[in-house]
């Protein structure tokens, strides 16, 4: 056995072991000779005293062994007001659960975040973990507040695993670029889809360049994502990869590779998916209806072009198919070809070969043409398809009505300019009210317009005065209390002030007025 | 007219999580109405869900709260609301005489204070006071000579072996029979060391318990260490009936911690002029904030008394000269690591038991390593005392300091270094565990 010339060794070892199997060790220390050793034990607890308060009283401080590494990059932006980052630090203290008399906080920061964000503040740094660990749990925040927390937050989340996120959201603007390719080589996967990001929407054409450079050794479940990384700056020039992608071993990256093409009007795939369509739809004379011929196989070809032998929900395969070529044909197609317009177009009867006069497919074909509307951000199409508010959005489609055909029309909103989407909506709720109104709420740009705002508190005021109950509304409710325009809060404050005392609709009013004063003085402090 | 205060030390007089999330309902100006401020309180009403509104009133130096709405928590959501709102938005609590209500409770409250700080303990008969004391010092004597037997008993039967002997609890009790709950309490944390810091423990509870045995010999201020670490507790009043030092109080920081029973804020503070640091303990039950609130920063002057012994430190707040200030815009004065772990040295020198010192290091780092958190001055690193300290809070610290060097206030000590507050480029103190 090696005795240790550290005197703490020699006692711990003696003690780990016990006085009765070990002697005392004759610990090398200053003042030991003054120990009584009459008693092993407790000299060995004496002397091991000695030693520790020798030690603490006398440590040296470790010499620095390599410098820290780069601090973060300096963000220029102005740091928000004071006021404005007591509320942010309210806000992100207020996580879980509001409760009380105003809306939950948690609906109120999304708002905030984006706003703070397109003011072009900063936060202060003590803020940034907490405004990290907010986002983390709420991916919806991710690109405000990582936007928001800017190089400090990415300097952070390049030290903590919990905020990796960060370096996988891209946010426009950020002053960091990719300087040179070195991370798509040799980085993660999150930071090479993030290098690519950034490169595509600066410079598409180099993007696209660096994808094809190491393309035929990427994973198939890489070269999905680096795929959908080219819907950034998309254009004819990005074709012929997307044409080539279009036989790829992988079926999800076909599939994206056709849904990328036939975004693209002009493109190859569009003009065989037209052909297509012109085959399974004519105008039959006089021009008082359509006839639909749905395509008998699905060759080869529609299959490269993406579409799927099989429905995923267990349609009909010729229903299927046809709806398939119809979404991805260029919308462009038919006012050329039978030179009506969309409006002339949904007016007329649909029928088949069988029988002129069967709306059997009229449902499938306004369904593939709204797909293609959102898809191809067609404003005419949507439109049309919608019809004036507050008309019932499909038409002539009979009593039974697919569930996958009333989910359209927030989709179909959404392609409309939001000014137009709000009219349309308030329109709607004028006429319906709110029971059916949830998703084209969701699909209303927020904060609501004044006359949306009106429209919506008018409708309350009506469900309140015809006895309902306010938690049948409560989808709506947790909606309006984000997306209410404050210049509301005085007319619901009236409604707060009728309703019978005490009663769940005062309440429901007072809170939503509470709410709306929070955001009208939250709103506020970002103006400066 | 006082500075208002921030919201991080408004939402740190919050009694519990749920009252600072209630709170945040009711900070802006739609449910106030009548809001104002003199600069020595604030007060507004509130509409609740009733038809008459809550009248809330603070007095800012102590701060006292008064509300005549039926929540028992305290202080309650409509006060520290209305702190909130008038921390946050200014114009909506104007600068106003108090409303006649308001008027009334402060100078009821005025008029009580005095009476309170002219309470006298009660004298007690001197000889039966002497008895008492006479009989505890020798239960405390044999508890510790017991102590002492059981810790020599297992360095016998070796540390290794640590089934052979039952657990500490049991001796923690008899530690609270003979009346020396500070031993007790450092037995009981006996069962829950790793192998390699046991013998430390070992070695400087002998010693402590060695010194409680013959305490009567020992010098006056290392016997009152003693006594202290031991059990002993000394009054506030008795404390304060001694000499006092005043001075401009800087506070450099504060921390909460809580158990079941109690939460006990720990409030730093360092002397302008003389350059004494100061520790100031306060205490909640459930439910309730501890009592003193200072805002970090601040400048509060007044008497401070200091409890006795080799390395004094804790104090007992005596005559308070107006409220708290707001301090100067910089950053406190600090040290080096290597001057800081000399400071501790020496500390350490005076009394042994001495786990970490009050420290402020200048110009460092904080850097986060493979072996855990650590702060750098370029010349040398002290790791950070991890255990003490939230995980949050070391990452708020990293990003104050975007990387660069910065001023920060903790307590130095053989585990490392605990931080509490964190001054950066703009010299605004930054609480690191609260929020």
């Amino acid at each position: 056995m090696t005795t240790t010339q550290d005197p703490w060794e020699t006692l711990q070892a003696t003690a780990l072991l016990g006085t009765d199997r070990r002697p005392l060790p004759a610990a090398a220390l200053p003042l030991a000779e003054s120990v009584d050793r009459s008693d092993p034990a407790t000299a060995l607890l004496e002397l091991a005293a000695l030693a520790t308060v020798r030690r603490r009283a006398g440590a040296l401080p470790v010499t620095a062994a390599e410098p820290p590494g780069p601090p973060a990059p300096e963000d220029a932006r102005p740091e928000l007001p004071a006021t404005a980052a007591r509320r942010l630090a309210v806000l992100l203290a207020g996580r879980s659960n509001g409760g009380g008399n105003l809306a939950n906080l948690t609906e109120l920061l999304p708002q905030w975040l984006a706003t703070a964000r397109a003011r072009g503040f900063r936060p202060p740094p003590a803020l940034v973990p907490a405004l990290l660990d907010a986002a983390r749990a709420r991916s919806e925040l991710r690109p405000d507040g990582v936007a928001l927390a800017g190089p400090l937050g990415r300097w952070l989340a390049g030290q903590n695993p919990d905020w990796r996120y960060v370096l996988r959201t891209s946010a426009p603007g950020a002053p960091e670029q990719p300087t040179d390719d070195h991370l798509w080589h040799e980085g993660l996967f999150a930071e090479r889809v993030t290098h690519l990001t950034l490169l595509r929407r600066r410079d598409p054409a180099a993007g696209l360049a660096l994808l094809r450079s190491t393309w035929p050794t990427e994973r198939a479940e890489d070269r999905l994502l680096f795929l959908d990384a080219l819907q950034d700056g998309l254009s004819p020039a990005d074709e012929p990869f997307l044409e080539a992608a279009l036989g790829d071993r992988g079926k999800n990256v076909r599939a994206t590779a056709a849904e990328l093409l036939s975004t693209l009007p002009g493109s190859a795939l569009a003009r065989r998916m037209a052909a297509r369509a012109t085959a399974a739809v004519r105008l039959a004379q006089p021009g008082t209806h359509l006839l639909v011929t749905p395509p008998a196989e699905c060759d080869a070809a529609m299959q490269r072009d993406g579409i799927p032998l099989k429905s995923p929900t267990g349609r009909g395969e010729r229903a299927w198919w046809f709806g398939e070529v119809i979404a991805a044909a260029p919308l462009s197609l038919w006012p050329e070809t039978t030179g009506l317009t969309p409006e002339d177009l949904l007016a007329l009867r649909v029928g088949d070969s069988i029988d002129e006069t069967s709306s059997s497919w009229a449902d499938d074909l306004r369904e593939a043409w709204a797909r293609a509307a959102v898809r191809q951000q067609d404003a005419d199409w949507a439109r049309a398809l919608l019809g004036p508010a507050p008309v019932a959005p499909v038409r002539g489609a009979g009593r039974t009505r697919a569930p996958r055909v009333t989910g359209a029309p927030a989709k179909l909103l959404s392609v409309l300019p939001p000014a137009e989407r709000a009219a349309w909506t308030a329109a709607f709720i004028e006429v319906h009210g709110l029971g059916e109104a949830f998703q084209l709420l969701g699909a209303c740009g927020t904060p609501w317009t004044p006359p949306l705002s009106t429209a919506v508190v008018a409708a309350l005021a009506r469900a309140a005065a015809s006895g309902a109950y306010p938690w049948s509304h409560s989808g709506v409710l947790g909606m309006t209390e984000r997306a209410l325009a404050p210049e509301t809060a005085g007319a619901v404050e009236a409604l707060a002030a009728e309703a019978a005392p005490d009663s769940a609709w005062s309440e429901t009013f007072a809170r939503l007025a509470g709410t709306l004063r929070f955001r009208e003085a939250m709103l506020a402090e970002l103006e400066c | 007219m006082e500075e208002r205060w921030s919201t991080e030390h408004v939402l740190s007089l919050a009694p519990d999580a749920a009252s600072q999330k209630a709170a945040g309902t009711f900070s802006t100006p739609a449910p106030w109405s009548a809001a104002g401020t003199d600069g020595v309180a604030v007060w507004g009403e509130c509409r609740g869900s009733g038809s008459t509104p809550y009248r809330t009133v603070v007095e800012l130096a102590t701060p006292a709260y008064q509300c005549t709405c039926p929540s028992r928590k305290f202080p309650c959501k409509h006060a520290l609301g209305l702190l909130l709102l008038w921390s946050g938005t200014p114009e909506a609590v104007p600068a106003a005489e108090p409303a006649d209500w308001a008027a009334d409770w402060l100078s009821a409250r005025r008029e009580r204070a005095p009476e309170a700080a002219a309470e006298s303990p009660v004298q007690a008969d001197p000889a039966a006071a002497r008895r008492r004391a006479e009989q505890r010092g020798a239960r405390v004597a044999a508890g510790a000579a017991e102590l002492r037997l059981r810790l020599a008993d297992r360095i016998r039967h070796g540390l290794a072996d640590r089934s052979a002997a039952g657990p500490w609890e049991e001796v923690a009790a008899r530690m609270v029979d003979a009346q020396a709950p500070g031993l007790a309490a450092r037995v009981r944390e006996l069962d829950g060391l790793p192998q390699d810091r046991l013998l430390e423990e070992y070695a400087m509870l002998h010693l402590l318990a060695t010194a409680a045995t013959r305490i009567d010999e020992l010098p006056a201020a290392l016997a009152a260490t003693v006594r202290t670490r031991v059990g002993y507790t000394t009054d506030a009043a008795e404390v304060l009936a001694g000499p006092t030092v005043r001075d401009r109080w800087q506070v450099l920081g504060s921390r909460d911690t809580a158990d079941d029973r109690l939460t006990t804020r720990r409030v730093w503070l360092r002397g302008a002029k003389t350059g004494r640091p100061a520790l100031l303990l306060a205490f909640g039950r459930p439910g309730r904030a501890p009592d003193l609130a200072v805002p970090t920063g601040h400048l509060l002057e007044a008497e401070l008394a200091f409890h006795p012994g080799a390395r004094p430190l804790r104090a007992a707040l005596g005559t308070r000269y107006g409220a708290p200030e707001p301090g100067p815009a910089a950053a406190p004065e600090g040290l080096t690591v290597a001057e800081a772990a000399a400071g501790y040295g020496t500390a350490v020198a005076d009394d042994p038991w001495l786990d970490a010192w009050p420290t402020v290091l200048a110009g460092v780092v904080p850097v986060r390593t493979p072996d855990g958190w650590q702060l750098t001055d370029g010349h040398h690193t002290v790791p950070v005392r991890s255990s003490a300290v939230p995980e949050a809070a070391l990452w708020r610290l990293a990003a104050v300091s975007t990387g660069r060097p910065l001023t920060v206030f903790g307590e130095y000590g053989h585990q490392g270094f605990a931080p509490v507050t964190a001054w950066a480029g703009d010299h605004r103190p930054i609480g690191l565990t609260t929020v």
